[in-house]
């Protein structure tokens, strides 16, 4: 398949690998800021085939785990009101909120869909003229464009009963707060390729200058991920802290001027409350008061509840790359992706359910891999 | 009600049986469900000569079948599909492969099929007309009569549109696959053909996601294949087909079952460009999609090559292939190799795949 089979090729990632080894004359600890990092990390075996050389923190990349909890029992009472269909992504429907997740609200007959994109909630507003339809908005500056069009097409359609419960967050105060943060232990970035490819990455030069840390922008092959760690070792062991592309055929320095553009027109920064982080400065992404008809906020008159996080879920820890997974004590046993504690278990980009799903039954060596032969 | 007031039907339709025809073609009434005329009319006129050659004269509620030899092999399955059709099948064939290919991997031989219909008030004729076809195709390909039968009505919103149960019986004919608790290490693990087919296009078709070309369902008999294994004597240890959860879940249950570790190896599992695809786009396992045509065979290793030929020799199997071996117990139950070499745990399906955010 173009353009994905030649980014696995194992004999160009070993060649890489061996590039790293090479080169790495320390341990240095790298973090990889997206989620769905993590997983292609874990899944191809890149994490534990240079565990001895790269100490990887998983970072906050999982828009669905840093989603707090309040903001899921909100969506989650609009779900239950008469005459509302709550819509949101898959990825949504099993997370816990304080007192049960969306799809446990709809078993016990709250109206909630899954769909593939925001525009697919707003057909179904269209052929559903008398339900009122939420799109729960999730998503780093990635999903935003997607939710930003449904919201003019909306307008431009005229369609009355559609709505957007915006919970979009911004990815680089995130890494401003871990930067700053006084245990910070991170030396370099793997930067989210999907973010970049809409924001771009000139904004990072002032943060890897400031923090003097090198920010490459990776990608989530095999290939991409060794040639982003690669381009991370290069500059930690030659001193420099330069913002790299290493996403080139997705990724260009300005990002998409177009998404940027519809995303600046329907939504305004906003501080916002992240999973693991508190309260984050520019971290979110509100509708403007110019769309106040379709945010699913203004729209019904949700009261603001203070839910507490879940106390036995280290999820916020995990997500600002302080702890493993494994270095919870709910890891495996308490909390799985069958009964999850928190969203970093079941969310599919989430650390936790990478370590549970290609680590945490860590293989013992007597089942080293042997070839299939007839 | 005056507008929906039932409606003699169509002569040209020949269905002499009170019908809504609202401008849209016939439809499904309660009356169709309540045990009077309309119900019978359907049946005889409708339902019996759809069913065709596969239909005896008389469709009663119970059927008294001849003296078999050998012991009887009973499986019942619900099917509740939605959409109703989706490339590359429909409910109706789906409900006759569904519960044949039960009986075919356990090594029997079909001899008779029940077919329940439960109908939603509305259906149009013609959707019922096409899954009978399609069943009635299907069972003549399987070669099963079909014995008796059921229809009830709900009142619209009660189901969605059709859905059918079919209970199969059949006759165990040796040699067979004595079954998952007999699977011990050196077994071959083989798949019939490429897999997550069935899956991958009833959710496109359901979430109308518009591939081009769209993915096919594998939707088809198990029958053919088991004939040809059990004439070559190439008897299986074992023998599933992927339904629901995939060949994960099959994996799973036949590694509690038989207490041993299975092994497969990612590279060598036949995968279609469209399902790959899809799965590339979706983020999700094509080890998790279902099959409703594609099986799961465990083989001693001295039959493998055997096994392997014979399934090849099926139209639709020729990318049979083996795709891993039963390992003695480790503390994982089925591992599967990545990509890069790397043996990771297979993790067993939580419920249905979901659309990932990104």
């Amino acid at each position: 398949m173009q353009f994905v089979d030649e980014f696995r090729d194992q004999a160009a990632v070993i060649a890489a690998i061996q590039a790293i080894r090479l080169r790495a004359s320390r341990r240095w600890t790298l973090m990889e800021v997206c989620g769905g990092q993590t997983h292609a990390l874990l899944k191809s075996g890149i994490a534990d085939e240079l565990e001895d050389l790269i100490e990887l923190l998983h970072g906050p990349g999982c828009p669905v785990c840093v989603t707090s909890t309040e903001r899921i029992d909100a969506a989650i009472g609009l779900a239950q009101r008469p005459g509302v269909l709550l819509t949101a992504f898959g990825d949504m429907f099993r997370v816990p909120g304080s007192q049960m997740s969306l799809a446990g609200a709809r078993s016990a007959g709250a109206a909630v869909r899954p769909v593939y994109s925001p525009l697919d909630a707003l057909a179904w507003a269209q052929r559903n003229p008398r339900q009122e339809v939420v799109f729960f908005a999730v998503g780093f500056e990635t999903t935003a464009p997607a939710t930003a069009l449904a919201v003019l097409q909306a307008e431009r359609l005229g369609i009355k009963n559609f709505s957007v419960l915006a919970a979009h967050v911004c990815v680089q105060p995130a890494m401003e707060a871990i930067l700053g943060a006084p245990d910070n232990r991170v030396q370099a970035f793997l930067a989210a390729g999907h973010v970049c490819a809409v924001v771009g990455y000139r904004q990072y030069a002032e943060l890897a200058a400031r923090y003097h840390t090198p920010i490459v922008v990776t990608g989530f092959e095999p290939y991409d991920l060794t040639i982003g760690l690669l381009a991370c070792i290069e500059q930690l062991e030659s001193g420099r802290c330069d913002v790299q592309n290493c996403y080139p055929r997705v990724v260009a320095e300005d990002g998409n001027p177009s998404a940027l553009r519809i995303v600046s027109q329907v939504y305004e920064t906003c501080d916002r409350d992240w999973r693991g982080f508190g309260l984050l400065r520019g971290g979110g992404l509100r509708i403007r008061p110019d769309y106040a008809e379709f945010d699913a906020e203004r729209r019904f008159a949700m009261p603001a509840e203070k839910a507490e996080e879940p106390g036995r879920c280290r999820g916020g820890e995990v997500l600002s790359g302080r702890i493993k997974p494994t270095a919870c004590a709910a890891f495996g046993i308490e909390c799985t992706p069958d009964r999850p504690l928190g969203a970093p278990m079941v969310s599919s980009e989430g650390a936790c359910a990478a370590y549970f799903h290609y680590r945490g039954l860590r293989l013992p060596h007597s089942a080293a891999p042997r070839q299939v032969q007839s | 009600m005056s507008e929906r007031e039932p409606i003699r039907g169509s002569a040209a339709e020949g269905l002499a049986c009170p019908v809504l025809n609202d401008g849209a073609g016939e439809r499904i009434t309660l009356a169709h469900g309540e045990g009077g005329r309309a119900m019978r009319r359907l049946i005889a006129d409708f339902i019996r000569p759809r069913l065709g050659v596969a239909a005896p004269q008389t469709l009663e509620d119970a059927v008294v079948l001849p003296a078999i030899v050998g012991p009887p092999v009973l499986t019942t399955d619900g099917f509740v599909v939605s959409p109703w059709k989706f490339p590359g099948g429909n409910i109706g064939c789906l409900a006759v492969y569904g519960a044949v290919n039960d009986l075919a991997v356990r090594g029997a031989e079909p001899i008779a099929l029940t077919l329940a219909l439960i109908l939603e008030e509305g259906l149009p004729l013609t959707v019922l007309g096409e899954v009978l076809d399609s069943a009635a195709s299907a069972a003549r390909r399987c070669g099963v009569r079909v014995v008796a039968g059921d229809t009830k009505v709900t009142p619209r919103g009660a189901t969605d549109g059709i859905f059918i149960v079919t209970t199969a019986l059949g006759r165990l004919v040796e040699p067979s696959p004595g079954g998952a608790g007999l699977i011990r290490p050196g077994d071959r693990l083989l798949v019939s053909g490429p897999i997550g087919r069935h899956g991958v296009a009833v959710l496109a078709a359901r979430e109308q996601l518009g591939f081009c070309p769209e993915p096919l369902s594998d939707c088809g008999p198990l029958l053919p294949a088991m004939n040809a294994l059990r004439a070559a004597l190439a008897i299986p240890r074992a023998v599933r087909d992927a339904t629901r959860g995939g060949v994960a879940a099959v994996l799973h249950e036949w590694a509690a079952d038989c207490g041993h570790t299975l092994a497969i190896d990612e590279r060598q599992i036949p995968v279609s460009s469209e399902v790959r695809g899809v799965c590339e786009l979706l983020g999700l396992e094509p080890l998790h999609l279902a099959n409703e045509g594609t099986m799961v065979l465990a083989v001693p290793p001295e039959d493998c090559d055997a096994v392997l030929q014979n399934l090849r020799e099926q139209p639709g199997m020729e990318k049979a292939a083996l795709i891993g071996e039963v390992r003695p117990r480790d503390v994982v139950p089925v591992v599967v190799r990545r990509a890069l070499g790397r043996e990771q745990p297979l993790i067993e399906p939580v419920g249905a795949p979901l659309p990932r955010i990104c």
